[in-house]
């Protein structure tokens, strides 16, 4: 089985966002990039895979900086190499264009299954998986919490949204989007990480898998990064249990009108 | 026509929310615009009332959509779309949204704005804002492809108030094909629940690590939700500890809410939590520590023991919610 894994890197979630300039984007001091958290359920999911049926686990991330450091990070939990699409010309790249270089990456290696994080906590588009399944011309499954895979038939659970769940199935080549749930993610150990270091990772660019400029160029355009209004200071309710109680309900229905 | 087309998502006979509350945006944004607004339903709903809120046509997508497959669902929007020929689509941020949405601009190789909660006209165009890194920060979306396609976090807009009009409905007819049934439902597991989920709850009550137990859990939070018809919700400490359901957690991690009003009971606030949250209308957060980072984002606090003043509130909200 030739697995494929999709990671990204995104700033620790602790990170303190600090706005660049009149707004033109965050700056990138001080920041410490992670693979987005839900990423972790899609290398774990994709290591038990290539355990269970053999095979090779290819890892795949589009972007520079900290990305191959994250990569070797996902090799440590399993995976047997990486593609890494590292290019100035994908600078402002929109979902569509990251999309269209991931497939490509996926199609060249020959992947039959293809496991994604739910979302990147960077700017939480849940768009990259779908639009990855639809250029290979592959089903896509979304925000799947169990998964199961006998020969060439997959069955999943996903989280269909109003706590309702689903299950289906379907024939390979599928993706998958991962949600919390799904598997517990290991720990590298440290003989992973050192032999981490000697897996290879290749980099790539846009042109080198066959992409155009007209396929790299994006239809979506950020600006005016902004920190959102500070929520005015609150109050604090005070009194005995009782009075605190009675006092909340009313300003609750008088003041802030929500009940 | 080239307008914009609003996704109309129904359930159970009936217009979801986000709905009515896409459509009003829609028309103030045509107003501004000198467009026009019309919908997009797919499979059996009371169409003709969309006409009420503005829309002037409806293209009623023909077919099964009982069972959701995303496939037929892009494949229903892909012929809407061909028929409507918008500047502009709004889907609600709805697992649809998540699930076909994505799939559908790329097979139509434009461009998204996802979880927007705001949409303004701004040079001809429309824009949409969002917020970003967890809610730290909130950027401008322009989409330079046709149609723009924004989907919006539900609870965003205000709900319009129906006025006369009525839409034309257009019958669209889909090319659906084998293909569109790659993947099939198996089984659909209802919410055990019957309160509205996370993501498009009004009312939020979550519980943190401070519970202790499920068996505290089940006893305190979930009462003080039931009592206000509020949707249950916890930190990650909690359905780390078991608490809690992992489908329960609120954060960056959990789910992103946008409810008028989030109770916090016990939760510290981590940026985490906050990253989740911090677009609640109201937030009432009860912690023993003065000092609890959630005051600082809290429009009313108390500091006391949760477990003393949970169940006073859960008998204050039962009596001032019966009147
Ligand atoms: C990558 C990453 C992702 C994360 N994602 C999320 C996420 O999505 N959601 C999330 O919630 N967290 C997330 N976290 C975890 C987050 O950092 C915090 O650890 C977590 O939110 C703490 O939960 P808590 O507030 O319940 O617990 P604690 O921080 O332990 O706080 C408990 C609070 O309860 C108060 N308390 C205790 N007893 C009582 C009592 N009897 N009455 C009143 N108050 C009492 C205490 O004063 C304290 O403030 C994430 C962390 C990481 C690293
Ligand atoms: N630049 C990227 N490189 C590799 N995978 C990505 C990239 N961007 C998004 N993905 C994958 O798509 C998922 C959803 O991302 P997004 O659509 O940006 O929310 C992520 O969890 C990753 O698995």
């Amino acid at each position: 089985m030739k697995v494929g894994v999709c990671i990204k890197s995104t700033p620790d979630t602790d990170t303190r966002i600090k706005i660049q300039g009149a707004g033109e984007g965050i700056d990138p001091a001080g920041i410490k990039w992670i693979i987005s958290p839900y990423d972790s359920f899609a290398l774990e999911q994709g290591a038990q895979t290539r355990e269970k049926l053999g095979g090779e686990c290819v890892l795949f991330s589009v972007g520079g900086g900290d990305t191959q450091k994250n990569l070797r990070d996902g090799l440590a939990v399993g995976a047997d190499r990486a593609v890494q699409i590292d290019d100035p010309a994908l600078k402002g790249a929109d979902s569509l264009v990251t999309a269209r270089v991931l497939a490509a990456a996926i199609k060249a290696e020959g992947i039959e299954i293809v496991f994604t994080g739910r979302q990147a906590i960077d700017l939480d588009n849940v768009q990259v998986p779908a639009m990855v399944a639809e250029l290979l011309d592959w089903p896509h499954v979304s925000m799947v919490s169990e998964f199961a895979l006998e020969g060439d038939t997959w069955t999943a659970v996903r989280n269909v949204g109003g706590g309702a769940r689903e299950k289906v199935t379907g024939k390979l080549p599928v993706l998958v989007t991962t949600d919390r749930g799904l598997n517990t993610p290991r720990f590298a150990k440290l003989p992973d990480i050192m032999k981490a270091k000697t897996k290879k990772v290749d980099v790539k660019t846009a042109s080198a898998l066959g992409l155009s400029a007209d396929d790299i160029s994006p239809a979506v355009q950020l600006s005016g990064f902004g920190t959102p209004a500070e929520r005015s200071k609150g109050k604090f309710i005070s009194g005995d249990v009782a009075t605190q109680a009675k006092e909340l309900v009313r300003l609750l229905r008088e003041e802030a009108k929500v009940l | 026509m080239s307008g914009i087309l609003v996704l109309a998502e129904h359930e159970g006979g009936k217009f979801k929310k986000t709905a009515y509350e896409l459509l009003g945006k829609a028309k103030e944004l045509a107003g501004s615009l000198g467009t026009s607004v019309a919908a997009v339903v797919l499979g059996d709903a009371p169409v003709a009332e969309l006409g009420g809120f503005g829309a002037s046509k409806v293209y009623h997508v023909a077919g099964d959509f009982s069972g959701y497959n995303t496939l037929k669902v892009v494949r229903g929007l892909q012929a809407a779309i061909d028929a409507a020929k918008p500047d502009v689509v709004l889907a609600p941020a709805s697992y649809t949204g998540k699930d076909a949405i994505p799939r559908l601009v790329a097979r139509l190789g434009t461009g998204q704005g996802s979880e927007c909660t705001e949409l303004r006209v701004d040079g001809g165009a429309v824009v949409g804002r969002r917020p970003v890194y967890a809610g730290k920060a909130l950027v401008d979306v322009r989409i330079s492809k046709k149609p723009a396609v924004f989907t919006v976090r539900p609870n965003s807009f205000n709900q319009p108030t129906p006025a006369g009009g009525s839409a034309e409905v257009v019958a669209v007819s889909a090319a659906f094909g084998a293909s569109d049934d790659r993947v099939q439902l198996v089984q659909r597991m209802e919410a055990e629940s019957t309160v509205a989920d996370l993501t498009e709850a009004e009312r939020i009550v979550s519980g943190g690590r401070s519970l202790k137990s499920a068996e505290q859990f089940d006893a305190v939070v979930r009462p003080l939700a039931a009592a206000l018809g509020a949707t249950p919700g916890a930190s990650r400490a909690a359905v780390d500890a078991g608490y809690a359901h992992h489908n329960e957690q609120v954060g960056q991690t959990g789910k992103t809410v946008n409810p008028q009003l989030y109770i916090a009971l016990g939760i510290s606030g981590a940026i985490q939590h906050l990253a989740g949250s911090r677009t609640s209308k109201v937030i009432f957060a009860i912690n023993k520590d003065a000092e609890a980072p959630i005051f600082e984002h809290a429009t009313y606090g108390v500091v006391a023991d949760l477990f003393e003043i949970a169940p006073l509130l859960t008998e204050e909200f039962k009596a001032a919610l019966k009147n």
